[in-house]
């Protein structure tokens, strides 16, 4: 981000993260994603008259779950709040939400940066409430639809303290979030499917003065969007201040096509949302013994992790907190070390971070999608350990296998890539070489050392880079010395 | 042949399990009763077909001898429980055409004992109102209503208490959310009993406002309350509010001579009460006495504020629990262009004055900046409520108080003047506030030759001494029924 040195940005974010449960907050329906409309829709969903919510427990305890793992109060008394008010795919005509009394209060999560430091952003509270429907407008033109689907699918929303104070944490704070939710099972993290969502609260200042104000911008759907979202607003709200004005409270929505934030909704608009206590639901009691058997159970989270894996492993901070950046990549380290435990762990990791994620990258896949599965890179990296292919040649090899999906062995015995190790063999190769290049050899030996890499071009030519390089270049220097 | 149109609960029950009546006979006897008494407007539907069916079956069963607690018994329902597949309107315009896909919870306890949907009653829209003239479908009448005079049953339950009065329904649910079943009952000198909150469950019964409302029995007789409580009652997983408690027995446990304590809130015995209610109270007082019941004043001390609490919390509540007839999904829709204008219209059609000014009120003290002038105060109010009678009752059983300031009054004569029919549940709405069970049982006539209810209030869910309290009054009191 751009930051002029004097002007601070104050970010806090808001994250809506659909809570992985069989059913919804208050009712027995389904929660399938892309399913027909409509199909996915009970009573209470709808709104008939005369229905009530009954909470579901399951879904308690993933924000209890969620609360522990950002090291958070879990509240033992909490209460839902109505939020009034109309909208057609709002069958209720009120979302039921956690005001005054969330079910989560303060805790925190620390994130890595990339020049080394790590920084810790405080969680303001977590709370559950029922995601709304679906209007959808581009059937008729004339016409709006309604698709209760995700009408009544629970939702926490997770609110962050105002800590954040560029694009990059606040990008590197959003994945951390969806790493931890990922890597106890209460968010499958999926910002394109809508499961995660942000809002971004922003306001500019310039340092040591009083904050600004804030506006705050809705449908942030990506990580790249966050970064694009913020540096927009960074720059609108300065031209608006350098040039004497006032930015105005407001909520705005980030177009992803045009890459800008423009106004949502006008004042005059804006809604009294008349929160209360709903009166269907009693105040929700959690029990301390339930909050501390889900702390016994809770799965292992990625800071811990990183400790192990710095500890254990000896790899860099850096690295692991890219391998714990999510938990596939994770998972898939810990399977090759677990293959082979002789495997070196710097070398897996090396693999994962550099090859591996090139190439994922450069084609659009996710880990838990790659063409090379864990046992295959294991075993190309057990090739390289005992010698059976070079570093350089293994390279190919794993392009090879990215393409084509076949296994290390197989290319390597197709490909006649397996090294050649055999001192005899290498010396007739260099004997052959050096004879076909008398001239050469003589130049060499009066001086002209560079000719050195020449030779070792050749010799590998003649191989096709099969031979052993270490042992090629030692030889080479004995023969020429003589 | 066996007089049916006086007969209750219990008896029908006798003389259907003695084979000396059928149950069909019973269920077209009181259709025909009901279709030739239709001044009364009591009812909104008939399930005369369906009801008819079902009471073949109930034969049946009685002739295998495998009936059930109320087999073949014809009863009539409130037109706010949702009965599957038969009309439910909540008696407004905006649920005119309804028909539920489901069954409310105290309405299928009542089939799955055996009884029978005779038809769907009156009430006022959404159950806002104590005369039962806020109805889409025109008011109902008070049966005892005479010489041309058109007297209000009460409300909002005021079809089925009609209905009873009427004898053109052996008994009937109502639900009840500042005196809904309590107020008609007096009204109409039938038996009406408010349940303890969470007694019975609200799933599928239309919502008016949710921490009050609650379902109970009207019926001719205490027995016949307890019968239907009895069947009624249950914890429901369905509706959190409900109570898990044990199956209640109170019909069998019913006892008349118990000895209770009865307590009379001295703030209840202001100076605006109507003279001859007095002389009733003093009566009722002097059959518990003779009952070797003690009976001792008490403090209410928060009495003058719950009038204004209940009518702020529970259109509070109403404004949130109505927003969800939008015209989009089911029941009324007035079409446009535009979802506001959409809205606008079909809320403003749908819609009657009364229910309007309800979610008014209800939107305005919810509303950023009267909140905690209203609302929040209302709250704390209602705690301080509770406390009242919590602390009353350390000392007695039961409270003995009217059910309502007057007798009925005539059609038209207080529907333009909302606070003076407000103040019809001066007496109902406070224990309404407290959730507690209370029972309205005839004592006499008054000079206007109307009948008057008086209110046995109970601790938590101890409907067994509201019960009992009630019992001396019905049997001291001696009321005689209209014929």
């Amino acid at each position: 981000m751009e930051n002029s040195s004097n002007w601070e940005t104050i970010i806090g974010l808001e994250v809506h993260a659909q809570i992985i449960s069989k059913s919804k907050l208050f009712s027995g329906a389904s929660t399938n994603f892309g399913s027909e409309p409509n199909t996915q829709v009970s009573l209470v969903d709808a709104a008939m008259p005369g229905m009530l919510p009954v909470i579901n427990k399951d879904c308690v305890k993933q924000a209890i779950k969620t609360g522990l793992g950002l090291n958070a109060q879990i509240n033992q008394r909490s209460v839902f709040d109505r939020k009034n008010y109309f909208y057609p795919d709002l069958p209720q005509g009120y979302q039921i939400s956690q005001f005054t009394k969330p079910i989560v209060g303060k805790g925190s999560i620390e994130i890595d940066l990339k020049d080394g430091s790590s920084k810790k952003i405080g969680i303001t509270r977590l709370h559950l409430e029922q995601d709304a429907g679906k209007s959808v407008h581009d059937i008729e033109p004339s016409k709006s639809y309604i698709d209760l689907n995700r009408s009544g699918v629970a939702l926490m929303e997770i609110v962050s303290e105002p800590d954040i104070r560029s694009a990059e944490e606040a990008q590197e704070y959003v994945k951390k979030l969806r790493s931890i939710l990922r890597y106890i099972g209460t968010c499958d993290g999926n910002m394109e499917e809508g499961s995660l969502r942000c809002d971004v609260n922003i306001s500019i200042r310039k340092k040591g003065e009083e904050l600004g104000t804030r506006a705050e911008i809705k449908n942030v759907n990506s990580i790249k969007s966050i970064g694009q979202a913020i540096d927009y607003e960074f720059k609108r709200q300065k031209e608006i201040i350098n040039s004497g004005g006032k930015v105005d409270q407001e909520t705005r929505l980030f177009d992803e096509k045009k890459v800008e934030t423009r106004p949502m909704r006008s004042k005059e608009e804006a809604h009294d949302y008349r929160y209360f206590p709903d009166p269907d639901l009693p105040p929700l009691e959690i029990k301390n013994d339930w909050i501390e058997e889900i702390k016994k159970n809770l799965p292992e989270l990625p800071d811990t992790k990183k400790e192990n894996l710095i500890n254990q492993y000896k790899i860099s901070s850096y690295d692991a907190s890219i391998l714990i950046s999510d938990k596939n990549n994770v998972e898939f380290f810990d399977k090759i070390i677990s293959q082979n435990t002789k495997r070196n762990p710097k070398n897996v990791a090396n693999w994962i971070i550099g090859e591996l994620f090139a190439l994922l990258n450069k084609n659009n896949l996710e880990i838990k999608n790659s063409p090379i599965k864990a046992e295959d890179l294991g075993e190309l990296i057990d090739f390289i350990e005992d010698q059976t292919i070079s570093g350089k040649i293994a390279k190919n090899v794993f392009e090879e296998m990215f393409k084509s999906k076949k296994k290390a062995k197989d290319i390597i015995d197709k490909k006649g890539l397996k090294q050649i190790t055999n001192i005899r063999e290498i010396e007739s190769l260099i004997d052959k070489v050096l004879n076909n290049n008398k001239d050469k050899v003589d130049e060499y030996k009066s001086g002209k050392e560079k000719l050195f890499g020449y030779f070792v071009g050749q010799v590998m030519q003649e191989t096709k880079g099969t031979a052993n390089p270490g042992m090629v270049n030692e030889i080479l220097k004995k023969k020429l010395a003589n | 042949m066996t007089d049916l149109k006086n007969i209750n609960i219990e008896k029908s029950l006798e003389l259907l399990k003695g084979k000396k009546i059928s149950s069909k006979e019973l269920v077209s006897f009181y259709l025909k009763e009901a279709e030739s008494n239709k001044e009364l407007n009591a009812y909104i539907s008939l399930n005369s077909e369906n009801a008819i069916k079902l009471s073949e079956e109930s034969d049946k069963r009685i002739s295998k001898n495998t009936t059930r607690p109320l087999e073949g018994v014809p009863l009539a329902i409130k037109d706010l429980f949702c009965t599957k597949d038969v009309l439910t309107t909540a008696a407004s315009k905006m649920l005119n055409n309804f028909k539920p896909t489901y069954e409310s919870t105290v309405t299928q306890k009542l089939w799955d004992a055996g009884a029978i949907l005779l038809g769907k009653t009156n009430l006022d829209e959404f159950a806002m109102g104590s005369s039962n003239e806020t109805s889409f479908f025109g008011p109902s009448i008070n049966p005892w209503s005479k010489d041309k005079k058109k007297y209000v049953p009460g409300g909002s339950s005021g079809g089925s208490a009609s209905a009873v009065s009427g004898n053109i329904a052996i008994a009937a649910t109502g639900t009840d959310t500042g005196g809904s079943i309590r107020q008609p009952a007096s009204y109409c000198g039938i038996v009406g009993l408010k349940p303890t909150y969470g007694r019975c469950s609200r799933w599928g019964i239309v919502s008016f406002a949710s921490s009050l409302d609650q379902a109970g029995p009207m019926t001719k007789t205490v027995n016949d309350a307890a019968i239907m409580l009895d069947v009624m009652a249950g914890y429901d997983e369905k509706d959190s509010t409900s109570a898990d408690l044990e199956k209640t027995n109170f019909y069998k446990n019913l006892k008349n001579n118990k000895k209770l304590k009865i307590g009379i809130p001295k703030q209840y015995k202001n100076d605006q009460l109507n003279k001859e209610i007095i002389k009733f109270w003093e009566l009722g007082i002097e059959f518990f006495k003779k009952n070797n019941c003690e009976v001792v004043e008490i403090d209410l001390p928060h009495t003058e504020y719950a009038l204004a609490t209940y009518y702020i919390i529970s259109s509070a509540e109403a404004s949130s629990n109505l927003a969800r007839y939008d015209g989009v999904r089911y029941g009324l829709r007035k079409n446009s262009n535009d979802i506001n204008d959409l809205y606008e219209q079909t809320r403003t059609d749908g819609f009657g004055d009364e229910v309007k000014r309800r979610i008014m009120i209800g939107t305005y003290v919810l509303s950023t900046g009267y909140y905690d002038a209203y609302y929040l105060k209302a709250q704390k109010v209602r705690s301080k409520i509770i406390d009242d009678f919590k602390k009353v009752f350390e000392k007695v059983d039961v409270i003995f108080t009217p059910t309502a300031p007057s007798d009925a009054f005539e059609q038209g004569s207080k529907i333009d003047d909302p606070i003076q029919m407000y103040l019809n549940d001066v007496f109902t709405a406070p224990v309404s506030l407290a959730g507690l069970p209370a029972i309205s049982v005839p004592i006499g006539l008054s000079s206007n030759n109307l009948p008057l209810g008086f209110q046995i209030i109970g601790k938590r869910f101890d409907e067994e001494s509201v019960f009992s309290a009630a019992k001396i009054i019905e049997q001291n009191a001696n009321f005689k029924k209209r014929e």
